[in-house]
């Protein structure tokens, strides 16, 4: 028995930050508030490098519980925390992207107002975070789930003043809860079904289930609502739209939160859940085709985007789109090793983003940028190493990991050359918009005003809700601050593949596949087919061969289109008119949600809710019964007259009824 | 003997004549006559009920409502002198300080 490794002091460290900061920021200096908001995160990330140092010692999967949380009969709910390698990779992920994230922040939000009230909400969310991931029963896991969706609308919405961004952190927040409520859904299920929420015996009585092959059942149903969940989390179709409008958060959010860690969550809790989906097919199914569908839908968007930042959006949902078809391949190991390596470069990518735009004075639009490289070299570079590996080149990480799920697309049991050919193509468009954002920021001529950097950082400036105060002597490089961390992720997302996916999944089994058969070894064997691939060998080389092909056809078109022949692309635009509209419209799904969705919910509130039970029920009793009593008592004011002789009169009148009363009483 | 009614009748015209002038009348002295004249025409339809049952609980309450109609009236002007000293006037309707 090793000792106690403390696994709650991980989560909680960052917390002990956000409460310091969010209680007593506003007094501290900016050194004194950076220094907590990255001593605590940075604690946090080396208690988890503690962890992984003594890694090999440990007894798999371990259970540490602190409290009991609730106790209803049989069913019961501690805070406890649980470690296996998948929790393990997701901590280092977390806290080391997230540690980086708050260093580079320092420097990115020096000049902004609030700057505690930022570090306090980054340190907040990587509480929920690293309890979303140490969870080990689906109640505390949903304490980190709505936390990080709390988090998330704290920091879209950090500058509160600007309406865009206060909106979208409301939509960010509310089409989050639309998935939450499929989340819950399954945990209900889970309650009245299995009579408990904890990870390990939830996934014994599963497994000792049939597989529900035909016709769907209660394995079926719960996977279904989990996935809902997952797609709100993770801006699967049909609930991405939150994602394009984060972008209005400051960069380092986006990074962190809207593309290494949060949205990687509902990729994590499939993983995790692995077990359900295993025995629901057509659940894992389902998995598959909303992650290719996603992939491919969000990525033919991201080629019409101008907006830097809506890029690397577009660009993140079509890379949680590969995780969920890796996972709904039953491939998880490769939905887990791309999501580590796509926290790596699609973080770099946000961050060197957040450079650029802080180089050109706020500018976000590419049409507005170009040439840039030779000014800013350190984030040219850096971000050429994250486009190279998230466009899929060996030896760069993305290459490993998007090559490992095409091939567990194809190759796997679940699988079918459907989804590896959509891959491919994704992979081409993937390519071709990050090569083509690659050349418009940074070859060719600089396209903004040339004396331009001063206003438009006023216009940023006002933007971010402050008038930044330091003078901007035009395009410059960013601090070293903000450019250790890109060169350490730089140097991740070219290396952080090189451990392989066949050595990953080794590394990640015994809690993704062995587990299984841990929890019912006779079952399995019938129950889930050991994935074994199809086809051995040859094939997968030259599937490897077609989709570093589809990647260097992207980077050639990309450089034919935007650095060989620039007025090519409008000639295009113009030619595919109707279909280019639509697609720079995003398809216009937005103004769909809006008109099936929320225009009648806000008409049918407001006409017959708020008018029509509101106003006219509840108001106007409470309204008519008070100007009832008000009219009665106005009229019963004038016998109040004050003379005397009125008094005298209305006694004499009372009299004479009681008189009369009595008289006739009396006769009767 | 004369009838029972007749002093009823007398008294219920003293009555109303009472009522009457309490309510139609602006000045307080003739509205405190009017009391009186009330008090009285009650009085006499007592003693009138008391002679006709020989029974001597209606003489003595009209021993009581005299006794007490005496301190009224003695409280009752003292209070209309102080009226009239701070205000000037005996007209009821323009003493109408009741009113909020």
């Amino acid at each position: 028995m090793t000792p106690n490794l403390h696994l709650w002091l991980i989560p909680l460290l960052p917390l002990v930050g956000a409460a310091l900061n969010g209680l007593f920021g506003k007094r501290f200096s900016r050194q004194a508030v950076a220094a907590v908001a990255l001593g605590f995160s940075g604690a946090a990330l080396v208690m988890a490098l503690w962890i992984a140092a003594q890694f090999s010692s440990l007894t798999l999967p371990r259970v540490e519980t602190l409290a009991t949380w609730m106790r209803a009969g049989d069913f019961q709910v501690d805070f406890a925390f649980y470690l296996d390698q998948l929790s393990l990779v997701m901590l280092l992920v977390v806290t080391g992207v997230g540690f980086l994230i708050h260093i580079y922040s320092v420097g990115y939000m020096w000049e902004e107002g609030g700057f505690y009230r930022f570090f306090s909400y980054l340190n907040l969310f990587m509480f929920f975070m690293l309890t979303l991931v140490l969870a080990s029963n689906y109640l505390v896991m949903f304490i980190g789930w709505e936390g990080v969706g709390l988090a998330s609308y704290l920091l879209i919405g950090f500058w509160f003043t600007k309406d865009s961004a206060a909106s979208a952190g409301k939509k960010a927040f509310i089409v989050n809860r639309i998935g939450d409520f499929g989340f819950l859904i399954a945990l209900f299920l889970m309650i009245k079904h299995f009579g408990s929420l904890n990870f390990e015996q939830v996934f014994r009585i599963v497994a000792g289930m049939p597989a529900e092959a035909a016709g769907a059942g209660l394995l079926t149903a719960i996977g279904l609502l989990l996935m809902l969940g997952a797609a709100g989390k993770s801006a699967q179709i049909p609930l991405y739209v939150w994602l394009p409008d984060a972008m209005e958060g400051p960069t380092p959010v986006s990074a962190l939160i809207h593309a290494a860690t949060m949205v990687t969550a509902g990729v994590y809790m499939v993983a995790r859940s692995h077990v359900v989906f295993d025995r629901a097919p057509q659940a894992l199914m389902a998995v598959a085709i909303v992650g290719t569908l996603t992939a491919l839908f969000a990525a033919t968007i991201g080629v019409c985007q101008t907006d830097i930042k809506k890029v690397l959006a577009y660009s993140t949902i079509s890379q949680l789109g590969y995780m969920f078809m890796a996972c709904g391949v039953a491939a998880y190991s490769a939905g887990i090793f791309h999501l580590m390596t796509h926290a790596f470069f699609k973080g770099l990518l946000f961050l060197a983003a957040g450079s650029v735009i802080h180089a050109v004075g706020g500018e976000q639009d590419m049409r507005r940028m170009g040439g840039l490289r030779h000014h800013i070299p350190w984030t040219f570079w850096t971000m050429t190493a994250a486009t190279f590996a998230i466009a899929g080149f060996p030896p760069f990480a993305g290459f490993f990991s998007k090559d490992a799920i095409l091939w567990r697309a194809y190759s796997s049991p679940y699988g079918s050359w459907v989804y590896w050919a959509i891959g491919v193509f994704t992979a081409f468009l993937t390519s071709f918009y990050m090569f083509r954002l690659w050349f418009l920021t940074f070859f060719g001529e600089y396209r903004g005003e040339a004396s331009a950097s001063e206003h438009v950082h006023l216009a940023s400036g006002s933007r971010a809700g402050t008038a930044s105060t330091h003078e901007h002597g035009g395009i410059h490089e960013s601090p070293k601050v903000m450019l250790i961390p890109l060169v350490i992720l730089a140097v991740l997302s070219i290396c952080g593949g090189w451990v392989g996916s066949e050595r990953f999944d080794a590394f990640l089994s015994p809690s993704l596949r062995t587990g299984v058969t841990a929890y019912s070894p006779e079952q399995t064997a019938a129950a889930t087919p050991a994935p074994e691939p199809k086809e051995q060998g040859g094939s997968e080389t030259l599937l490897t061969g077609i989709s570093v092909l589809a990647a260097a056809s992207g980077l050639f078109l990309a450089w034919l289109l935007y650095q060989r022949r620039p007025q090519l692309p409008q000639e295009i635009a113009h030619a595919l008119d109707g279909f280019y509209q639509a697609v720079l419209h995003k398809y216009y799904v937005d103004e769909i949600y809006a008109a099936v969705f929320v225009k009648p919910l806000i008409d049918g509130s407001s006409r017959i809710l708020w008018h029509g039970i509101d106003q006219d029920v509840i108001d106007a009793t409470l309204d008519n019964s008070a100007e009832g009593a008000c009219e009665v008592s106005d009229a019963m004011r004038h016998m109040q007259s004050g003379n005397l002789r009125s008094y005298a009169g209305w006694i004499a009148a009372g009299a004479a009824v009681v008189i009369a009363y009595m008289i006739w009483m009396g006769i009767r | 003997m004369v009838p029972l009614s007749y002093y009823l009748v007398l008294s219920g015209i003293l009555f109303a004549c009472g009522v009457t002038g309490f309510l139609i009348k602006r000045n307080i002295i003739t509205i405190f006559m009017s009391i009186e004249l009330m008090l009285n025409g009650v009085n006499l339809s007592f003693v009138a009920f008391a002679a006709q049952w020989h029974a001597l609980s209606g003489q003595v309450f009209v021993f009581f409502v005299m006794v007490v109609a005496a301190a009224e009236s003695a409280v009752g002007l003292a209070i209309i002198i102080a009226v009239y000293r701070t205000r000037e006037t005996l007209n009821v309707d323009r003493i109408n300080l009741l009113k909020l």
